[in-house]
């Protein structure tokens, strides 16, 4: 065995920052992929039957605007968490982190207000099921984005507060997310 | 924040379990540790034995379509259970045997080459896998219940879309935690110039999953809710192929065969004892058979060149420009970039002064590898070509099979090279040469007849009228027969290798003569890969220690 000479320890990577980036990469992919399905769909739909959105179904614009809103809000609530660790401010850090989760809760609520005020069922027809199909991811996405604001709030109430790479990836989630619900939000409430 | 906190001390710790008074772990335990483990050579080789599996199951079902097709006019098998053989075929020659054997590659390997002690995110990639295996066994389970996308029973085509969704969704998580590991925990001074081309290709495959992968879920997803519930958007089960048939065909499938492309210029240079000539070119050369992926992103079947009889002018220039861009996008740019992969590898070979050639069994792997892939690559190039008219024909299957057998053989050959960090043992030479030869036998006979019968107008699928071609389709039966024997040969030969009793047990560390940092570490590879992670200097750090070992000693020092 040939004796390479050993290094001291590497530094940390930035392994997190990475993968959520993969992971929005991934995710920013499907949502664009299921728009375009749907753009394509809306596009047969009125070319040979005159509409896309079934009779007598109304998309709520107040919730589905509050949601746009509400998403500058966890992409400013995101980065001041950032900010707060970086001047070693553990409350307003946890306090960023709790603003965060409770928007996300927000955005929860206000898309299934959406739900039952559309009173579309999901065997409806096509517009249906693909509605809930790309809202529905939506749905999975943001409860995943929930679980990671929690995870990293726990973290540092725990005291790892020097973890700022986990704070950057986690604004870097909502980031991502706000673009996807933006071409939720043009595609599907807007354009109709 | 770093995912990776084994210690050194953990390098030589005791197998987990418990452990009596001989020092022997149970079996039970032994057991348990296999199916649970995170240790990234575990995951890979369960990549390996689902792929090797995958490969036993398609060759036999290629075999039974062989046999289907020897008399064009009647059918030998009952008519029912040809769509879904057929679907077997495609999504087992892809999801089944190409994608595990590139990830395996990918996860067993990827992390000993970047000096990495463990792959990042283990659990993710160990997910990923069970999540693939899972599905690979719903989607046997749906298709032999007549699911599938001809299939005719309901629940079971929602069931085969679901296994799809799952073996996609795992592979996606294995992928990303490939590329994590490439991008953040390379040795000190491995910059991205002076990685291997296995661990390139890899970085380029598993970018390219995650890119591919989400696309194909997210279209899955529309076509389960639609197929459970309305059936009116996307055209039922048959309209399966329709929306997501373009990952079951050519361009899409070059991207899972990247890592077998690689293995040409990874082996090339042990065997001829020399560094590798223009690093940059091979690098590009591999990206730019990644840009497959634009298949996958756009869901492209078919990037078509539409030009037939008067057409073929100069006339109406600017919309000729219109074909050409995508066409030349699509399906030949990865065929320029592999082309420049073998250029590097020809510079490699070329004779020069005290060039000493050290020829390895895995190199007839690599090298015939490559060859059947590229082969398959030139023959989709021909195949986009309206006027050639081999559109509709099996011509198009005969592709697919270049590039998935030719995957097969890279891998073979990868599992053949790294053999001994896996298993502290090597596969028997001998054996591995002659199946090496076989298994290229097996491809060309299985899939050239389909060439020829496709440019003879075979239409694809399994019925056809003139008896002229059945010669073809004889010799293509007897291709898939070899490849049969090939595979089970070949696991026959490498469970015996790895799991005989042998005089010569101890391989070394570094049995080939290797460049790059996976031979510095004792085979096999310890449980966090390295004792100490070393230093890079170069792209061949071994080389560099067997140069200055065998230096001349400069007498004036003295």
């Amino acid at each position: 065995m040939y004796a390479l000479p050993a290094p001291p320890p590497p530094a940390p990577q930035r392994q997190v920052l990475v993968g959520v980036s993969l992971a929005v990469m991934a995710a920013v992919m499907m949502t664009g992929s299921m728009l375009a399905v749907w753009a394509l769909q809306r596009r047969e739909a009125i070319d040979f039957e005159g509409s896309w959105l079934p009779d007598g179904v109304t998309i709520p614009e107040v919730p589905t605007n509050v949601m746009l809103l509400a998403f500058i809000g966890l992409c400013v609530f995101g980065q001041w968490a950032v900010y707060s660790a970086g001047n070693d401010d553990r409350g307003h850090t946890i306090l960023a982190l709790g603003c965060t989760f409770l928007v996300g809760i927000l955005v929860i609520n206000a898309q299934a207000f959406v739900y039952t005020q559309m009173g579309l069922g999901i065997a409806d027809g096509t517009y249906a099921a693909m509605f809930y199909a790309i809202t529905g991811f939506f749905m999975l996405l943001m409860i995943a984005g929930l679980l990671f604001t929690t995870v990293t709030a726990f973290r540092f109430i725990g005291g790892r507060t020097a973890d700022r790479e986990l704070l950057v990836a986690h604004a870097l989630f909502w980031y991502a997310m706000s673009a996807i619900y933006a071409g939720i939000w043009f595609l599907v409430y807007v354009t109709k | 924040m770093t995912t990776i906190e084994s210690t050194p001390e953990a390098v030589v710790a005791a197998p987990s379990g418990s452990v009596d008074d001989a020092g022997t772990v149970s079996w039970l335990d032994r057991f348990i540790d296999v199916f649970t483990s995170t240790d990234h050579k575990v995951i890979g080789r369960h990549y390996f034995g689902g792929g090797l599996a995958g490969l036993l199951a398609i060759v036999v079902v290629n075999v039974l379509i062989g046999v289907e097709r020897l008399d064009g006019a009647d059918t030998v098998l009952d008519i029912e259970v040809i769509p879904q053989l057929l679907d077997a075929q495609r999504v087992g020659l892809v999801f089944a045997v190409m994608l595990p054997l590139a990830m395996a590659i990918a996860v067993a390997f990827v992390p000993l080459q970047v000096g990495s002690r463990s792959i990042v995110f283990p659990r993710l990639a160990f997910t990923g896998f069970w999540m693939w295996l899972g599905g690979a066994i719903i989607t046997v389970v749906a298709l032999v219940n007549n699911g599938g996308t001809l299939g005719g029973d309901s629940d079971m085509v929602d069931l085969f879309i679901v296994g799809l969704g799952l073996m996609a969704i795992g592979l996606l998580a294995s992928a990303g935690s490939v590329a994590t590991t490439i991008l953040t925990t390379r040795a000190p001074g491995m910059t991205m110039r002076r990685v291997p081309p296995s661990t390139w290709s890899a970085l380029v495959f598993s970018l390219g999953i995650v890119l591919v992968m989400p696309v194909f879920v997210g279209t899955l997803t529309y076509l389960f809710l639609d197929h459970r519930n309305a059936r009116t958007g996307f055209g039922g089960n048959e309209g399966i192929l329709t929306w997501v048939g373009w990952i079951f065909t050519q361009p899409a499938t070059f991207l899972f065969a990247i890592p077998a492309i690689a293995m040409l210029v990874e082996l090339f240079p042990i065997t001829f004892g020399k560094r590798t000539p223009a690093r940059g070119v091979m690098f590009f050369g591999l990206s730019l058979v990644g840009l497959a992926a634009l298949a996958g992103v756009t869901q492209q079947n078919l990037q078509n060149l539409p030009w037939a009889g008067s057409q073929l002018s100069t006339s109406n220039l600017d919309e000729k420009a219109r074909d050409l861009v995508p066409y030349l996008l699509f399906n030949a740019l990865p065929v320029l970039g592999a082309l420049l992969v073998l250029l590097v590898g020809l510079q490699i070979a070329r004779p020069t002064d005290g060039m000493k050639v050290n020829v390895k069994p895995a190199v007839f792997f690599g090298f015939f590898g490559y060859g059947m892939v590229l082969v398959g690559m030139l023959g989709n190039l021909m195949y986009a070509i309206d006027d050639a008219g081999v559109q509709g024909t099996v011509f198009e299957e005969g592709s697919l099979v270049y590039v998935a057998y030719g995957a097969v053989l890279g891998a073979m050959g990868a599992l053949v090279h790294w053999a001994p960090k896996l298993w502290g043992r090597t596969i028997n030479s001998v054996a591995a040469i002659g199946l090496a030869f076989l298994g290229v036998a097996a491809t060309i006979l299985a899939t050239f007849p389909l060439y020829i019968a496709g440019l003879l107008d075979q239409p694809a699928g399994v019925a056809y009228d003139d008896s002229n071609l059945e010669v073809w389709n004889i010799l293509s039966l007897v291709g898939h027969g070899l490849m049969a024997i090939t595979a089970l040969a070949f696991v026959v030969v490498m469970l015996g290798s790895l799991l005989g009793r042998h005089d010569d047990d101890d391989v070394g560390d570094d049995p080939w003569s290797g460049q790059t940092i996976e031979w510095a570490t004792t085979s096999p590879a310890p449980r966090d890969n390295f004792v100490d992670v070393p230093i890079i200097h170069s792209a061949e750090p071994m080389l560099d220690l067997r140069d200055a070992a065998t230096a001349p000693t400069d007498g004036s020092a003295s």
